[in-house]
């Protein structure tokens, strides 16, 4: 029986970045993953010879800077390139593209309308408003409203300053964008269909709501919010592929003297007398440790490994009625040369950024409409890379890798179990969306992983192959999540914590969740923490 | 403004005789202002309203229900003396299912053969809760919306009241309301219910007039609005003597004995400025009257386009006016039958009671699909009321009328309403009703069905939006209508709004017209 003094429980970027910090405070950690490889869901995966794909997270902007450098991660191999670019295709042959130059962006705004590139300077100061205020949050622990503790009425008096911050006006704008969709959002700058589509897009990426529903407009700041190299907004490729990021978190743990264990399924998390005393493994094996620490979604933490009989029945309600819903899945393609868009020329720039097919509103909430019914999309809204044009390491010379994510994809067909033959409908739909506006596209593909959310659940072991570990609608979010009462990642075991997406502020490779409950823990055992408070750059 | 002395005959003139219009207009008597009232229709009470649709069959031809009108209005206003008389009142609502396994809703009680005892259980228990949290909504609309940054100190009182409603929530209920504020009531009926017919009926309320189906976040603050009634003591809706009309009657007759001056066909076609500064109004046919203070009762988008003018005002007010959503999305549809139908299932005792078509949660999420995109709902969801059958004063003696409210009809329809449109979409919506009452179809005498357009039409509504403004979370409390004009006052001297466009919404409540009046009394002579 060896005894640490904590343990984690999955590999994931969240799990990893908690045990750094852990480690890096003088605790002896061990990280129990149950994969054979870590990371979770930020990998590098080569599953055809000579690719490396980023199987499913697989652009990088979120990750927080502080984290970066606290954790020496650019030392441990990370590097993370910016790219530029991207378009949405237009069903009549034309396209809208994204540019990184200013002037160049208001011309190809202005190429479609002037009104819209002239509305485009409010729109981008009014998101950035926006985007400033949730920063600061982001590494923070949120108030819980209904406490009447100094600490908590302290957070609480820091998160109502930033609000009224902003005035009368700016404050009722703020909660009007928390509370409206993303489509009503667009509509009141923006008149061309397809630039509304190209913006709104993001605002339902992960999550089981279309365009149309209110909420969503909020969710558009998790495109906007993280940086690269100081650019906010600005997104980029992790070299050699999303696994970097897991690599170097891994290796400046290991830094800290701590220890993995890959192949380690946890069976259950083990309490006694309302204590938490360590984990089980499937195989038999016990470690024990005053401190266990999730990194799972809420729904697999209490409803799986911990046993009803531990916890009060309140989190078992809450747990079962947590939202986590499957909405997306995507296609990993391994191709034999660049392809041909005929909307744009060869060598487009656009090319090197994300790419999308669904140029209306109308189409993007339709496909929504048909997760509603159960089914895949029809007419899915993609987001497509190829990273091997940024980074020549994801593929041989002269290859491609091409990653795209699709959404929508509900966790079941119809009530019922994905089956290879429904995978294989949903990889059509995708591939002959592509086809249609790239004639030589069929013809490069080498090889293709296709991940419903079948595959997500089974391999990664997000529920329901949620992306985010819950939806990030506001029920969820700051302290509602991932429920009210529990959102500042102690669970409701003594000893026991949450650190990964489902807790405040929710997914994307940001790895704040992690060093968040850090902090928490850490204040706990009375111990000095080095985990960032708050944002400084702002 | 200083107090100079104008020769004015009044000191208020409100643009609209809506039942808000009617209420601010009566406070304001009451405290002494010299009032004029002036409405472009040929009746009072705007929205609250019955009109003849065919020979010898009335009917309430917007609202069809009266379930949230204010009781401290009706008692400050004497209604009641001035003839308001209730036919019928406490009604149940009753959920049709397509097998004919009604359900029966009243209060916290659940009735029907097909109800399991856990859901009746659990009804209770989530009733219970969810009125706890409407009373906290009640504390907030009986107070104009309070400024957060610029608070005052009157603001700050009602920021306390409302602070402290929460706290006594204690908190696991405050925790709860959190939790269910923002989201949708598909998955709070998932959480709830097994019965298909409760979790349909309770969620077609949470979006009843509004542009939401059931699985749009955000739609269970629409169910805890519709229970303010419940709050005010309506435990089920009540069917109003005469129709709706009566109401706006009644209030008419409250606001002349209080000496308030009222005049129909009157109607505004602008309101006249002077530096940002309101001075009087102008009337169709060229007459201009003079006031300090016009009150508006029109919605605020038509208020500030139309009758005040874009030039008029500045240009992020503007921005802000035009941002408003309100676009209808209900039609109507009146019938004049020759004899009361049968419902399939339905015992004829029942049939004064709210009827809906809304057999599952998805079903009213399809017919919602459609108005998403421009369409009308291929299979509508339908509130039907029968009122002849408390009030004979309606159609003829041994023939009835049927009013039902009719989800969804966008008013951006597509193709457009035309002659065509309508007629398809009145029979597709009587063939609906056929399914669920057999026979119908032979009983119609005649029909009308009122689109989106027809009632901007008809009641001056913009987008023909019953409330004057979608009541979603984002243009509630100090986001309604919109930031500068949420106490009532606006950016413009001397005008204010009294509609169900500003807060706290509409429903034939009347706070909004009575909080406006409160506003424009606190201010005196600084207004």
């Amino acid at each position: 029986m060896k005894k640490y003094d904590a343990i984690v429980i999955g590999a994931g970027h969240n799990g990893l970045t908690n045990a750094a910090y852990l480690a890096k405070a003088g605790l002896k950690v061990l990280v129990v993953e149950r994969n054979a490889y870590i990371g979770g869901a930020t990998v590098s995966r080569e599953l055809y010879s000579d690719w490396k794909y980023s199987n499913c997270s697989y652009v990088c902007s979120l990750l927080r800077p502080e984290i970066t450098r606290d954790l020496e991660l650019p030392r441990h191999g990370l590097q993370v390139v910016p790219y530029g670019g991207g378009v949405t295709f237009m069903q009549n042959g034309d396209y809208f593209g994204s540019y990184s130059d200013h002037g160049r962006q208001y011309r190809e705004l202005a190429r479609h309308s002037v009104r819209d590139a002239n509305a485009y300077e409010r729109y981008s100061a009014d998101v950035m408003k926006q985007t400033r205020l949730i920063r600061p949050f982001l590494l923070r622990t949120p108030p819980d409203p209904t406490s009447l503790k100094y600490r908590d009425l302290k957070e609480l008096s820091v998160l109502g300053k930033a609000f009224l911050d902003m005035g009368e006006q700016g404050l009722a704008e703020t909660l009007k964008f928390w509370t409206k969709s993303v489509a009503d959002f667009l509509e009141e700058y923006f008149e061309t269909d397809v630039i509304k589509a190209n913006f709104a897009g993001t605002g339902t990426i992960g999550t089981a709501l279309g365009v149309y529903s209110p909420g969503t407009a909020y969710i558009l700041l998790h495109h906007y919010m993280g940086d690269v190299d100081g650019t906010i907004g600005a997104w980029g490729f992790a070299r050699g592929g999303m696994g970097s990021v897991s690599e170097a978190l891994a290796k400046s743990f290991q830094a800290f003297g701590g220890e993995i264990k890959c192949d380690a399924d946890v069976d259950q998390v083990m309490v006694k007398n309302g204590v938490t005393q360590g984990v089980a493994l499937k195989d038999g094996t016990e470690y024990y440790a005053d401190v266990v620490v999730s990194n799972l979604d809420p729904k697999r933490t209490y409803l799986d490994i911990m046993d009803a009989a531990d916890l009060p029945d309140d989190i078992v309600t809450k747990a079962k009625n947590f939202k986590i819903r499957g909405s997306s899945g995507k296609l990993n393609i391994a191709l034999d040369g660049l392809p041909t868009f005929t909307a744009i020329p060869k060598s487009s720039p656009l090319m090197f950024g994300d790419m999308h097919f669904t140029d209306s509103l109308e189409r993007l909430e339709r496909a929504y409409d048909d997760w509603k019914d159960g089914t895949w999309s029809k007419d899915p809204y993609m987001d497509m890379l190829i990273p091997s044009l940024t980074d020549p390491t994801m593929a041989p010379p002269g290859k491609h890798m091409m990653t795209v994510f699709v959404q929508y994809a509900p966790p079941k067909i119809k009530g019922k179990d994905w089956t290879d033959e429904d995978r294989d409908g949903f990889a059509k739909s995708v591939i002959d969306q592509i086809s249609d506006y790239s004639p030589d596209f069929k013809d490069l593909i080498l090889h293709c992983e296709v991940r419903t959310p079948r595959e997500i659940e089974g391999e990664v072991g997000l529920t329901e192959g949620n992306i985010f570990q819950g939806e990030l609608t506001f029920d969820q979010l700051l302290f509602n999540r991932p429920f009210p009462g529990y959102a500042q990642y102690r669970g409701p075991v003594k000893g026991m914590y949450m650190c990964g997406s489902g807790t405040h502020p929710g997914g994307g490779v940001m790895a704040a969740p992690g060093a968040n409950a850090a902090r928490e823990i850490l204040r706990d055992l009375k111990l000095k923490s080095t985990v960032p408070e708050g944002y400084a750059d702002d | 403004m200083t107090d100079t002395k104008l020769d004015n005959a009044f000191d208020v003139i409100l643009v609209g005789g809506g039942h808000n219009g009617l209420i601010c207009a009566t406070y304001l008597a009451k405290a002494g202002k010299k009032v004029l009232v002036l409405e472009a229709r040929d009746a009072f009470g705007g929205a609250a309203a019955t009109s003849e649709f065919s020979d010898g069959f009335s009917v309430s031809s917007c609202a069809q229900w009266l379930m949230q009108l204010s009781p401290q209005i009706q008692k400050d206003l004497a209604l009641e003396k001035f003839g308001l008389t209730l036919a019928a009142k406490n009604l149940s609502t009753i959920a049709l299912g397509e097998d004919a396994s009604h359900i029966k809703i009243l209060g916290d009680k659940l009735e029907g053969d097909s109800l399991s005892a856990e859901d009746k259980q659990q009804y209770k228990k989530f009733y219970k809760q969810i009125l706890k949290f409407s009373k906290v909504l009640a504390t907030a609309f009986s107070h104009r919306p309070p400024k957060l940054v610029e608070a005052n100190f009157s603001d700050r009182i009602t920021l306390l009241k409302l602070g402290l409603g929460l706290k006594l929530l204690g908190q696991d209920d405050m925790r709860d309301l959190m939790r269910i504020a923002l989201i949708n009531m598909y998955d709070i009926m998932e959480e709830n219910f097994d019965n298909e017919l409760v979790k349909a009926a309770l969620s077609f309320d949470s979006v009843l007039g509004s542009h939401m189906g059931p699985r749009s976040p955000n739609t269970v603050f629409g169910f805890l609005y519709r229970r303010l009634g419940d709050v005010y003591g309506f435990v089920g809706p009540a069917v109003v003597k005469g129709g709706m009309g009566a109401v706006g009657d009644a209030l008419a007759a409250s606001a002349k004995a209080a000496g308030v001056t009222l005049r129909r066909n009157a109607k505004v076609v602008r309101i006249l400025t002077d530096c940002y500064r309101a001075t009087a109004v102008e009337l169709a046919d060229g007459e201009s009257i003079k006031a300090n203070i016009i009150v508006s009762n029109v919605d605020p988008k038509a208020t500030f386009k139309q009758l005040v003018g874009y030039p008029n005002i500045e240009t992020g007010m503007a921005r802000n006016v035009h941002n408003i959503r309100m676009k209808g999305n209900t039609a109507k549809l009146h019938l004049a039958l020759k004899g009361l139908p049968k419902f399939t299932g339905l015992a004829e005792k029942d049939l004064g009671n709210r009827l809906l078509i809304a057999p599952s949660m998805d079903y009213i999420e399809r017919a919602f699909n459609h108005a998403k995109y421009g369409e009308y709902s291929s299979k509508p969801a339908l509130d039907i009321s029968i009122p002849s059958v408390h009030d004979d004063t309606l159609a003829p003696a041994g023939e009835q009328v049927l009013s039902a409210i009719v989800q969804f009809a966008p008013y951006d329809l597509k193709q457009g309403w035309s002659d065509q449109t309508k007629q398809a979409f009145k029979q597709l919506v009587i063939d609906r009703l056929e399914d669920f009452a057999p026979g119908i179809k032979n009983l119609i005498i005649d029909s009308e069905l009122l689109t989106p357009k027809d009632i901007e039409q008809q009641y001056h509504l913009t987008g023909g939006h019953w409330h004057q403004g979608e009541l979603s979370l984002d243009q509630i409390m100090m986001m309604r209508p919109f930031t500068g004009a949420t106490q009532y006052a606006t950016a413009i001297g001397g005008l204010y709004l009294c509609g169900a466009g500003s807060h706290p919404g509409g429903g034939v409540m009347g706070l909004a017209g009575k909080n406006a009046a409160d506003e424009i009394i606190k201010r005196g002579s600084k207004a």
